[in-house]
């Protein structure tokens, strides 16, 4: 069988010793900035970056990942024992899960997080390996008309199926296409929106503006605020699930994991979606739904695989389109482009070995984090205990030195503290930053698929919409942003964000 | 200004509409092309365009729209945060890693209410150690250790 037979390639690269200590590194930093508020993987994966360049690309792709899925599965502790989330997807289990520890529930809390996102993992990571070959091969024959549309979609799709204003996003978007632009232009050799600056010729960094949009900015609004925590640390105790509670649990796991499989392939879906379509799934399907928000088991079993689910399964659209769906995945790019290679459906003709071993490496990754995770759980708590002022200026000294070391220019630094400082207002204005970013990884892309697609239609506009996969795609976003914009739609998806 | 009833959308819309104009203005100078020969001055300048009436849209609104009024309880963290990665810019290649560490993580440490002049010192020492160990002898990190007058 071929996927047996792929997947057999993939283990031969991803379980040699130094992609075991890569995946293993990679879960271990992931875990731990999930466990830390205050700092999400689009920061760590940028300041990370740097390090990897002497790696093998498989090998720094591998613990990329793991810091990507590592951070779901960390960001569950903190919202269970601290009712902070420690990444933005485990906001949903801040709700039932920290209730569950004020009951003395944790262990039992953290357990059923941890097999949900177990489960999630394997099934997901299965759905990669089986999903993957097959739109590839449709994705290879598209052309520049297609593509172009696929990334107006895609674009508009993550815009769409994320929280806060529609317009908002579609600006940010918009400004990160062009910031995109900044450096020479490929085809005629002009330095665009450079500045007579010669660091900016060969454009802006995309690590730099993750780095101050994410990081930085992050840093000075949790600074606004009053650093206030209760960390329950006492009573972790009974890390496991008893045959009843895992009975109880396990229909919402699957559930979850359905959930999260599905949005997590969707532009802007991911973890985060996810895990709230799937608590509110949950809280309807409850006999009691009077339980939820007062610690019942599937109200965090449900959103834990569902997040977990939905970061493996946005590996679909990068791994064969070369489509980032989120800002991780942008990084992704990014990461993939420094090591010369570039995402889209042939990588995995061209390059079978990274990309199976990449896709086993997500199993192992999973398995090593239930391993990880479990018994190690007590170094997690006492990390909590590290106040967020000690924290917060090693965190800032590790993103300038990342940034710095990328092409040894201080100028990057300056430009991280203007992202920064661009960041803030961001914030204060509420633009979302993420979408940004994706246009901005998309930009080049997306202007030479374009002019190629108008040199071979000698100027002809139509070509977008008479060639049929194009035109489908490009229906596709317009009949979104239409439902958005339907009042009823509007309603229910403020509610669906405004649920927990 | 009490006309303008959704102050997070309408400055975002100025912001926008300021990006816009000046990607359009200076994208003027670059040759913009035919439609099927797109010149390097196409892209941008109907990107500006679009940037330009999505702000424009966005401020309008914000004239009928409520929303939430813009909140600045504080400023300290934003000048402090920025002004020491600016501060560890400037020191770092002339006075060297060391002390580029210790003054980022001193200075930056100040934006905390809770900030501790012995807490900040000692763990700038911690992490300048660190640094060196990890970035300069692990991963050759091309900056200088100490400052210029003792190397």
């Amino acid at each position: 069988m071929d996927l047996l037979n792929n997947l057999l390639i993939g283990a031969q690269v991803a379980i040699t010793f130094q992609n075991l200590l890569y995946a293993f590194l990679g879960v271990l930093l992931g875990t731990l900035i999930g466990v830390l508020p205050g700092i999400g993987p689009v920061p760590t994966i940028a300041m990370l970056l740097p390090i990897t360049y002497a790696l093998p690309p498989v090998s720094a792709l591998i613990m990329l990942a793991g810091i990507y899925y590592g951070a779901q599965y960390g960001g569950s502790t903190t919202a269970i024992l601290v009712n902070l989330p420690g990444e933005s997807s485990s906001v949903v289990t801040c709700i039932d899960g920290y209730q569950m520890a004020r009951k003395g529930q944790a262990g039992k809390a953290l357990a059923v997080a941890a097999l949900g996102s177990f489960i999630a993992g394997t099934f997901a990571t299965m759905l990669i390996a089986a999903f993957a070959p097959p739109l590839a091969e449709v994705a290879l024959k598209f052309g520049p008309a297609e593509y172009f549309s696929l990334m107006v979609l895609g674009l508009i799709a993550a815009v769409v199926l994320a929280s806060g204003s529609l317009v908002k996003a579609i600006g940010m978007i918009v400004l990160g296409l062009l910031l995109g632009i900044v450096g020479t232009d490929v085809n005629s050799g002009l330095q665009r929106y450079s500045l007579g600056i010669a660091e900016l010729s060969d454009g802006i960094g995309f690590v730099t503006v993750a780095m101050g949009l994410f990081g930085f900015a992050e840093i000075i609004v949790n600074l606004e605020q009053k650093e206030k925590r209760e960390v329950f640390t006492k009573n972790v105790s009974g890390l496991w699930l008893k045959w009843a509670d895992f009975k109880e649990a396990f229909p919402a796991i699957v559930r979850g994991t359905g959930i999260g499989s599905v949005l997590g392939i969707l532009p802007g879906g991911g973890a985060l979606l996810s895990a709230f379509a799937s608590y509110t799934v949950e809280k309807k399907l409850a006999k009691d739904p009077s339980k939820f928000g007062k610690g019942a088991i599937q109200g965090v079993a449900g959103p834990e695989s569902a997040n977990n689910a939905g970061a493996q399964t946005s590996f679909i659209p990068l791994l064969t389109l070369g489509i980032p769906p989120n800002a991780v995945m942008a990084l992704m790019v990014g990461a993939m482009t420094i090591h010369s290679i570039q995402p889209g459906p042939q990588v995995m003709t061209s390059n079978p070995k990274l990309f199976w071993g990449l896709i086993v490496s997500m199993w192992i990754g999973n398995l090593m984090l239930v391993v990880l995770n479990l018994p190690l759980i007590g170094i997690w708590v006492k990390l909590l205990q590290v106040p967020y002022r000690l924290l917060y200026p090693a965190i800032l000294l590790f993103c300038c030195i990342g940034v710095y070391s990328i092409q040894n220019s201080v100028f990057d630094v300056f430009l991280t503290a203007i992202f920064g400082v661009l960041g803030w207002i961001f914030v204060k204005l509420e633009c979302e930053p993420a979408p940004l970013l994706l246009g901005f990884i998309l930009g080049p892309m997306m202007e030479e698929n374009l002019r190629r697609a108008m040199l071979l239609s000698r100027g002809d506009p139509t070509v977008f919409v008479t060639r049929p996969i194009s035109a489908v795609m490009l229906a596709m976003a317009v009949g979104l942003l239409l439902i958005i914009v339907a009042p009823s739609v509007r309603k229910k998806r403020e509610e669906a964000f405004q649920e927990a | 200004m009490t006309f303008i009833k959704h102050p997070k959308d309408f400055w975002a819309g100025v912001l926008y509409t300021a990006f816009g104009v000046t990607a359009i203005v200076i994208a003027l100078s670059y040759p913009a092309g035919t439609a099927g020969r797109m010149g390097p001055g196409y892209f941008p300048r109907a990107l500006g365009g679009l940037l330009i009436a999505i702000g424009l849209f966005l401020s309008l609104r914000s004239l009928r729209l409520q929303g939430t009024p813009l909140a600045f309880p504080t400023f300290k963290p934003l000048l402090v945060v920025i002004a020491s990665v600016v501060v560890f810019g400037v020191a770092a290649p002339m006075l060297g890693l060391v002390v580029a560490t210790v003054l980022l993580v001193v200075v930056s440490s100040t934006a905390s209410d809770e900030f501790r002049w012995k807490e900040a010192v000692i763990s700038s020492v911690l992490l300048a150690a660190f640094t060196v160990l990890a970035f300069s002898k692990g991963l050759q990190l091309q900056l200088p250790v100490w400052p210029w007058f003792v190397r």
